[in-house]
C-alpha cells in the first residue's frame, strides 16, 4: 500500500499547544514520525539577560505553567550558589513542600488530560475536581494559584503558619483516598486498558539511547529520580520510593504517575510534621559576582536543566534552560512508530508535553528563518566559536 | 466490566450535590485572606526612591511625577502580574496588597493605583 504522509500540527484539535509531526502512515500504522519543533519560542533566554535578577525571579517561573516551581528553584539555586548563601533549613523545608504540592497538581492534572485524550472525560473530571484541593492549598499560603511569586534569592517570600500546616495535612489525607480510587480505576478499567496497554513502546535500551527522562524514563524500566541520585532541597531527610514499572508503554507511564502520587503524599506529611522553625530569608545582595553555576532538579516531567553564567554586574550574562520535555522529544518519535493513527494523541500526550517551555531558539537571517540541521561536531564548534567571540574562556 | 458498578455511588452522589460554582455576582466566594490582588499606596509613608519602579518585573510600577514637586509610583493594573515584589522593596511600606480581585474596567487605562 502507498505510503501516506499526514501533518499534524502546527494547529490541530489533538493537540494543546502548536508543534508540528508529520506523520507517515502505511494503512492505519505509523511508520515513521518527524518532528518539527519552535512555534512557541517566546525568547525568554535572551530577555532574561536585560533584568535584574530580581525582576528575573518573575520571568523565570513563567517559562511554564504548570510546574512553574521547579524553574524558580533552579533559578534561586543558581544564584544563590553564585553569591555563596545558603537558605535558612526553614526556607528549604518550604521550598520543598512547594516543589511536592506542585509535581502533585500536575501529576492530577495530566491522568486527567491523558482521560481525555482517549475519550475518558470522566476520569478528567474526578482527577481535576481533586486537583482543586491542591491548587487551594497553593492558593492559601502564596497567594496565588499558578505562578506562586513565592521563591526569592536567599530563602521563601511567606511563611507556613500553624493553621495551614494543620490545612495541609487534612488536604492530603483527602487526596490520598482520592488516588486510592485513580489507582483502582486505573488498573481495572477496561476503556483505558484497551487504549494503553501495548501502545507508544519505548525499550528501555531505546529510552538510554534516547536520553528520555523523569517517568518517561522510569515508565520503561529505568530506575533514575534526581530527588534520590543527586539530591537537593531538603530530600536527603526524606524517605521515600522511587516507582517504575516495566511494561514500556503509555499504561505504564500511567502506573508510574499514579503511584508516585502516593510518594509525593508521604513527603508532604514528612515535610509538615519536621518543619523546622527559625527564619526564612536571608538578605541576599543586588550584584553577583561573576562565575557561573548549574543546578538540575526532578520537574514533575523529568530532569530540568538551569545554567547562569554570572558577570558581576545585576544581571545574568548568560542564562540557559533545557527542560524535561525538549529531553523526551526523540523518545515520542520512537514511541510513535506502529501505533495506529487514532493513538497518536495519547502516545504524545504520554510523555506530558510542555511544548512552550520547550521551544528555544530560532535563527533569523535577513529577516528570514534560517532552517538548518546542525551536527554534533559543527554544533561543538559553534558553540566554542560564539563563546571564545565573547571572550570565554573554557 | 466492573467498573461501572464502582463508579456508580459517585455519579448518584453527584446528583444529589450542590453545585461547585455559586451565582457569582450575588454571592461570592471569600478568597484566602493572603491574596495577591489590588495594591493600597500611602502617601505619607512614600519617600520617593523608586524601589519599586526599579524592581517591578513587568513595567506596572512607573516614577510619576506629582503636584508637590516630587515623583510618587503609580501601578498601571493592566501590566501588573501581582506578584507583589515592590510591596517587599518598598523601605517604608508604603505599599499594602489587599485581597480586592474584581478589577474589570471598561477601558484601559483606567484600572490604574494612585494616591
Amino acid at each position: 500500500m502507498a505510503r501516506v504522509r499526514i501533518p499534524i500540527g502546527p494547529q490541530h484539535p489533538a493537540l494543546k499547544e502548536p508543534e508540528n509531526f508529520t506523520i507517515t502512515l502505511d494503512g492505519e500504522r505509523v511508520v515513521g514520525a518527524d518532528i518539527r519543533i519552535g512555534y512557541t519560542h517566546r525568547g525568554i533566554e535572551k530577555l532574561m539577560e536585560s533584568r535584574s535578577y530580581i525582576q528575573n525571579l518573575y520571568l523565570v517561573e513563567r517559562i511554564c505553567g504548570i510546574c512553574s516551581y521547579t524553574h524558580v528553584y533552579n533559578y534561586t539555586h543558581n544564584v544563590e550558589e553564585v553569591l555563596g548563601l545558603k537558605a535558612p533549613p526553614r526556607a528549604e523545608y518550604i521550598r520543598t513542600l512547594f516543589l511536592e504540592l506542585e509535581r502533585l497538581h500536575s501529576h492530577l492534572l495530566w491522568v486527567g488530560v491523558a482521560g481525555h485524550e482517549i475519550g475518558f472525560d470522566t476520569l478528567f473530571m474526578y482527577t481535576w475536581q481533586d486537583r482543586e484541593l491542591v491548587q487551594d492549598l497553593l492558593e492559601m499560603i502564596s497567594g496565588n494559584r499558578v505562578n506562586y511569586a513565592m521563591n526569592t534569592v536567599g530563602g521563601v517570600r511567606r511563611d507556613v503558619s500553624e493553621e495551614q500546616r494543620q490545612k495541609v495535612l487534612k488536604a492530603m489525607d483527602v487526596v490520598e483516598k482520592r488516588c486510592k480510587f485513580y489507582q483502582e480505576m486505573a488498573t481495572n478499567e477496561k476503556t483505558l486498558l484497551s487504549r494503553a496497554v501495548g501502545v507508544g513502546i519505548l525499550k528501555p535500551s531505546d529510552a538510554i539511547r534516547l536520553c528520555a527522562v523523569g517517568p518517561t524514563a522510569r515508565a520503561s524500566g529505568i530506575d533514575m529520580d534526581i530527588r534520590r541520585d543527586d539530591p537537593y532541597a531538603v530530600y536527603p531527610e526524606l524517605k521515600f520510593n522511587v516507582p517504575t514499572t516495566d511494561t514500556c508503554d503509555v499504561m505504564g507511564r500511567v502506573v508510574v504517575r499514579v503511584l508516585e502520587l502516593y510518594e509525593i503524599i508521604g513527603m508532604i506529611r514528612q515535610l509538615m510534621q519536621k518543619l523546622p522553625a527559625g527564619d526564612i530569608k536571608v538578605k541576599a545582595p543586588r550584584r553577583v559576582p561573576e562565575g557561573e553555576a548549574i543546578s538540575h532538579t526532578e520537574a514533575p516531567r523529568g530532569e530540568d536543566i538551569h545554567y547562569l553564567h554570572a558577570d558581576g554586574t545585576d544581571k545574568p550574562e548568560r542564562y540557559k534552560v533545557r527542560t524535561p520535555t525538549m529531553a523526551n522529544m526523540p523518545s515520542v518519535a520512537k514511541m510513535l512508530e506502529g501505533v495506529y493513527l487514532a493513538d497518536v494523541p495519547i502516545t504524545l500526550a504520554a510523555i506530558d508535553p510542555c511544548m512552550g517551555c520547550m521551544d528555544r531558539v530560532l535563527v533569523l537571517k535577513d529577516g528570514k528563518e534560517e532552517r538548518n540541521v546542525l551536527e554534533w561536531d559543527r554544533l561543538r564548534k559553534y558553540g566554542i566559536r560564539w563563546y571564545a567571540e565573547r571572550g570565554w574562556k573554557q | 466490566m466492573r467498573m461501572p458498578g464502582k463508579m456508580l455511588p459517585k455519579i448518584v452522589g453527584f446528583v444529589f450535590k450542590k453545585p461547585a460554582t455559586v451565582l457569582y455576582p450575588k454571592e461570592r466566594l471569600t478568597p484566602p485572606k493572603d491574596l495577591r490582588g489590588k495594591m493600597k499606596f500611602h502617601k505619607d509613608r512614600c519617600i520617593s526612591c523608586g524601589a519599586c519602579a526599579r524592581d517591578c518585573p513587568s513595567g506596572a510600577c512607573t516614577m510619576q511625577p506629582k503636584s508637590d514637586g516630587k515623583k510618587r509610583p503609580e501601578f498601571d493594573l493592566d501590566f501588573c502580574t501581582f506578584c507583589a515584589q515592590c510591596a517587599e522593596s518598598c523601605p517604608k511600606d508604603a505599599i499594602e496588597m489587599t485581597a480586592e480581585f474584581e478589577l474589570a474596567h471598561y477601558r484601559r487605562g483606567e484600572a490604574v493605583v494612585k494616591e
